[in-house]
Parts: structure tokens; C-alpha cells; sequence
């Protein structure tokens, strides 16, 4: 009998396909230091897919794999059917992972609009001269990666903050903000760092839902690090349990719960 | 009262974009257009023009450049003067080489040199970011400037060591030295510096302005989305210095008619472009013209008053001039980062509500 069974509230009618990301026997060193030590995981088309451990399991260090940030001494990452050794920045952009991140990095003296708009970088192609002239080509690109903007402020609920600068919303608004900014780059692969660190329950709740319907309309594939592990436990299809940069267990919501290795990692038991 | 926007109604995104989506800016514009274009030419004279509107212009087009890269890419640079004189000698040997050469072509012609340049003391950007790149921009200040006066070729091996503008037209005008009208001189500069301001202003607000101000804010995240740092530093530095360069050939050409590196184009001038922008405002193309037109007119106000009216000696003047400078960057470093140009904005957004408080 489990009491944190996810309730069926409407079906499901996602189709979860077969695997789009794949890390393999993946070790990242920083000098004497091991932070991931030879972690294989998969993650398939269209499921939300968290990824969860206590502090410094290294679980931001594998989104920083994932993206490119660092570069592991061991392992491949096969995404969309290509292997690498490791993954660069600009790769996983133009491939389609956006990301979040833990501290919100958002452009601070930059309104709501263009942080979003600026996530339709890699979309917008005409050149400098172009630019410079503005009128014609240029304006056209802009007032159609803006009607796609558009979309996602309405999505987001966050019309009234349009012109703001971000530097000046409250915390929750500006990781919905985040959000909208790696949405805009239409992401197959969507990576999300603690969404709900720092929220109360109310934000939690509302970002809880954007991140359903993101997965369930737009059929991106989600992999997020959460410590609330109610919210983790109920959105997420599959879950990874790294503990001092090692895998410790990996399945479905229920199946982690009751794995012995992760109950002791969670409530402290002495390593040898 | 009269700055309401009630009734003006967007109703596509092509007018939600407008550089100046309300009427009265669009008509206030239009007038500081006409004023320029049309009034000041009627009433301006010789002493007006090169102590006031020609330098106002030409360091204004500087302040856009160096705003473009420090203000909008977050690149702290303190080589402007050196760009400036490159600017200016290679518009020299444009001229001298290429004497049927239109000046407008010349001066296209410095910028792109000066581009290159910019680009090659943009290289350290990719590994080192804030003083110690202002340090390295330091660098080309003082090689550059050593440059111009050690190698006899940039100034044609003549005597003086100085360059001093030949007789060249624009258009089929007369632009450069004494012989020139100077209302051509002060249009043909105003018309320049409109146009550039135009490009400014399209660039930062398309997708190019974007990516330089995502490098400034944050640096990763951008990278993340896309925007590869290096390439969008190294746009930066190019387009800054292709603005500083041609500044720097109608301060030669059209406002002095004669430089000397060292003396023309110090250290001092790249201080005092980067003061205009602090003052005006950082990442602000109105705070360009505004920072300029202060630190262009403030001298003179203060000379006006203090010798003029109350007969103090000039070198008092300069005295008190240069530690407003100083009060005032400190003041706007801390109350205003911003600079003019916000508190402009400010004065704007009360207006608009005026006379009520929210």
C-alpha cells in the first residue's frame, strides 16, 4: 500500500517514445575531486524525467554535461541519435536543449519581452546589414519571432510584466520568466534546474502546472532537479538518484521510494 | 498634460516596435530634426559651430561607439582615443593616397579600418573580462598613439609630424579645411551622425542589440540559448570602433582640420568619451548625445560665468571644471547609473500621469 500513489486525475494521453538522450558511464573530475563517477542513465521522448539526490550529488554538474558547460574525462552523450564524447554549448542550443538554472541567470536590465525574444536567437537569421537597415526583412523576422513570443507570454500569464525590467520582479515571476526564455527556443529537450527552489506553495503549484502542460502540449521532453520531492514524486515519470556522483537508482516514482539505497542516502546511513 | 498617450492605440506589433511608439515623441523628434536640420544653420556662425555644434556631433558619434560596447556589450574599454586616431590617420591616408576619393567614401573607408583594428584589441575579450580588459584596451591606447607618432609613413613624412586636412568634397561640397562654408561643414556632420544614430538604434533593438545586451547581463545563460560569446564580443569591438573611427576622421577632417596623435587623441579623450557615457547613460543611444552635449557644453558654461561675469582667471575655470567632472561622475555612479538619459525617462513617465502621483 503506497499513500503517494499519483492520483489519475484525466488520462494520459501522452505517447512516451524511445530514447532521445543518452549519457554513458559518464566521470567528471575537477582535479582530485570526483563529481560523477561512471553514471549511465537514459531519457526518452516526451517524459519528465527527474533527476534527484541530496546536496552535491552532483546533479547540476550532469545538466552542465548535458549542455556542454563541462566536459567529461569518461563517457559519451548520444542525443538524437548522435554520440559524443561530450556535448558543446552552442551544439545544445542549436540540437534544441534549453535550459533553466538554479540562481535564475536571466538578463537583469533587460525587459521581460526582449529576455523571451532573445531566446529566439538561433531562429532569427538576417545579418548586420540588414539590421542596420531594419525596415523590410529584418522587421518582418521580428514581428513574427514576437507574435511566437507573444504566444508564450500568454501562456505564462505574464502579459502585465511585458515591459519591465527583470531585474525588478519578484523572484517566482522571474523563473517563470526563465522559463518563457527556454521555451522560446522551442526546445526538444528542456532542462530545469530546482524550478520550484525558493517558491511557496501557491508558485509551486502554478509552475507545477506549466511544466504538465508543457510537456503534455507542446510534447517536450522535461528533466528537471527538484528537492520537493512531493512535486518530484508526482509529475515525474521516471526518476535518477545520484548520491556522491554515483547512480543509486533509477525507475519509476514508486519504485525509487521504496529502494533501500536511496532511503538510507536521504536519511544518512554512514558510507564505508 | 499635453505628454498623454490615451487614445493612441497599437493595434499590430510593426507600431508596438516603433523606435517611438507615442505621437508626441514622434513630433518632438521630428522638431529637434527640423531645429537641427533647418534653424540652426540659419543662425550659426563660425564660433558657434567649432566650439559647440561641430564638437557636440563628432563626440557624439564617439559616445555611441563606445556606448555600443561598453554600454550595451558590458566591454569596458579605455582605448577610444587610440581608435579615435586611427580613425583620424587613416582618413589622412585615404585623402592623401586617394585624392578624388569622396569624403563620405573616406570616412566609410576610416571606420572599416578602424573596425579591423578594433577587432584585433577585441581578441583578449574571449579570456579576460572588466578592468583587466580595460587595462588591455589601455594597451592599445598607448601602442596605437606610439604608432602614429613613431612610424613617419602614417603622417607622409613631412616635418611637423602633424597631419593637417587637405581640400575634400562630399557630394560635390566643399568639407574640409577653413575654405569650406561652414554650414556645409556643420551639415555634412549632422547628417553623418543622424544617420548613424540610425543604425545605432536599429542594431540595439533587433537581434544583434539582443545578443550584446545578453553577453553583458549574463554571459552563460546566453551562451546557452545560442549566442556565441566570442563572435558577439568581437561584433561589439567591431562596430564600436567602425563609430569611434569615423568619428575620429570628422574630428580631424571637418572640426580641427590638423592632429597630432598624442596631443589630439590622449588618454584624456578616451576618459572623456567614457565620462560622456557614464553621465549620459549606459546602454542608452539618447544618453550618447546627452553625455556628449554635457561634457561638450559644460566647459564653456563654466568659463562664461566664472571669468566673464565673475573675472576669474581661466586657469581657476578649468580647475573647477574638472572636479565637476569628478563630483558628477561619483554622483551619477551612485544615485543614477543610468545617467541623464533615465532621469529623462523618469521626467517622461511623471508626465504621463501628471498631476497625479501613480
Amino acid at each position: 500500500m503506497n499513500v503517494m500513489t499519483k492520483p489519475t486525475i484525466t488520462e494520459d494521453h501522452r505517447t512516451i517514445g524511445d530514447v532521445q538522450m543518452e549519457v554513458k558511464n559518464i566521470t567528471l573530475r575537477f582535479g582530485g575531486v570526483t563529481a560523477i563517477h561512471n553514471t549511465s542513465f537514459n531519457i526518452r521522448h516526451g517524459e519528465i524525467r527527474a533527476i534527484i539526490g541530496p546536496n552535491g550529488a552532483g546533479k547540476t554538474s550532469m545538466l552542465n554535461v548535458i549542455n556542454g558547460f563541462y566536459h567529461p574525462q569518461e563517457g559519451t552523450i548520444t542525443f538524437k541519435g548522435e554520440e559524443r564524447r561530450d556535448m558543446r554549448p552552442h551544439i545544445a542550443a542549436t540540437q534544441g536543449i534549453a535550459r533553466t538554472f538554479q540562481n535564475v541567470a536571466l538578463f537583469k536590465g533587460m525587459t521581460t519581452l526582449d529576455n523571451i525574444m532573445t531566446g529566439r536567437s538561433l531562429k532569427m537569421k538576417k545579418n548586420i546589414f540588414w539590421q542596420i537597415l531594419y525596415e523590410g526583412p529584418a522587421k518582418m523576422e521580428e514581428i513574427e519571432n514576437r507574435k511566437f513570443v507573444e504566444t508564450i507570454i500568454d501562456f505564462l500569464e505574464i502579459q502585465h510584466i511585458r515591459r519591465m525590467p527583470v531585474g525588478k520582479l519578484p523572484y517566482g515571476l522571474q523563473k517563470r520568466v526563465e522559463l518563457g526564455r527556454a521555451l522560446a527556443m522551442e526546445p526538444e529537450l528542456l532542462l530545469l534546474d530546482e524550478p520550484m527552489a525558493g517558491m511557496n506553495v501557491e508558485e509551486k503549484e502554478d509552475m507545477s502546472r506549466f511544466i504538465i502542460d508543457i510537456n503534455e502540449e507542446f510534447g517536450t521532453t522535461i528533466a528537471l532537479i527538484e528537492h520537493d520531492m512531493g512535486v518530484v514524486m508526482d509529475l515525474s515519470d521516471r526518476v535518477v538518484v545520484l548520491d556522491h556522483g554515483e547512480l543509486i537508482a533509477d525507475g519509476t516514482p514508486d519504485e525509487v521510494q521504496k529502494n533501500q539505497d536511496v532511503i538510507d542516502a536521504y536519511l544518512g546511513v554512514a558510507h564505508d | 498634460m499635453f505628454y498623454r498617450e490615451s487614445g493612441q492605440f497599437k493595434t499590430g506589433y510593426a507600431a508596438d516596435q516603433a523606435v517611438f511608439p507615442i505621437l508626441q515623441d514622434r513630433w518632438g523628434v521630428l522638431l529637434m530634426l527640423i531645429i537641427g536640420f533647418v534653424g540652426v544653420p540659419l543662425v550659426i556662425d563660425d564660433y558657434w559651430a567649432n566650439a559647440v555644434f561641430i564638437p557636440f556631433l563628432a563626440y557624439s558619434l564617439a559616445a555611441l561607439g563606445l556606448n555600443i560596447l561598453t554600454g550595451y556589450c558590458g566591454q569596458l574599454s579605455l582605448g577610444t582615443g587610440g581608435f579615435l586616431a586611427v580613425g583620424a590617420y587613416s582618413s589622412y591616408k585615404l585623402m592623401t593616397g586617394f585624392p578624388e576619393l569622396d569624403m563620405i567614401l573616406v570616412l566609410l573607408g576610416a571606420g572599416a579600418i578602424t573596425a579591423l583594428v578594433g577587432l584585433l584589441f577585441g581578441l583578449p575579450s574571449l579570456r579576460i573580462k572588466g578592468f583587466y580588459l580595460a587595462v588591455a584596451t589601455l594597451a592599445a591606447q598607448f601602442f596605437l598613439i606610439w604608432l602614429f607618432y613613431k612610424v613617419p609613413w602614417f603622417y607622409n613624412y613631412n616635418a611637423t609630424g602633424q597631419i593637417t586636412v587637405p581640400p575634400r568634397e562630399a557630394l560635390g561640397f566643399l568639407v574640409t579645411t577653413q575654405k569650406a562654408d561652414i554650414v556645409v561643414r556643420y551639415l555634412f556632420i549632422l547628417s553623418i551622425v543622424t544617420v548613424f544614430a540610425i543604425a545605432a538604434k536599429n542594431m540595439v533593438r533587433g537581434r544583434i542589440g539582443r545578443s550584446w545586451m545578453a553577453i553583458r547581463d549574463m554571459d552563460i545563460a546566453a551562451e546557452l540559448i545560442g549566442i556565441r560569446p566570442f563572435a558577439t564580443k568581437l561584433s561589439a569591438f567591431a562596430v564600436s570602433s567602425f563609430f569611434i573611427g569615423v568619428a575620429g576622421a570628422l574630428i580631424f577632417s571637418v572640426w580641427l582640420g590638423a592632429a597630432e596623435s598624442g596631443e589630439t587623441f590622449g588618454i584624456i579623450e578616451s576618459f572623456l568619451v567614457l565620462f560622456m557615457i557614464i553621465i549620459g547613460g549606459l546602454g542608452s543611444v539618447l544618453g550618447s548625445f546627452l553625455g556628449a552635449a554635457f561634457i561638450v557644453l559644460m566647459p564653456i558654461g563654466v568659463k562664461n560665468v566664472l571669468v566673464d561675469w565673475f573675472g576669474f582667471t581661466a586657469v581657476f575655470a578649468k580647475h573647477v571644471e574638472i572636479t565637476t567632472f569628478g563630483v558628477l561622475i561619483i554622483f551619477f555612479l551612485i544615485v543614477e547609473p543610468h545617467g541623464l538619459a533615465r532621469l529623462w525617462q523618469i521626467i517622461k513617465e511623471k508626465m504621463r500621469l501628471w498631476p497625479f502621483p501613480h
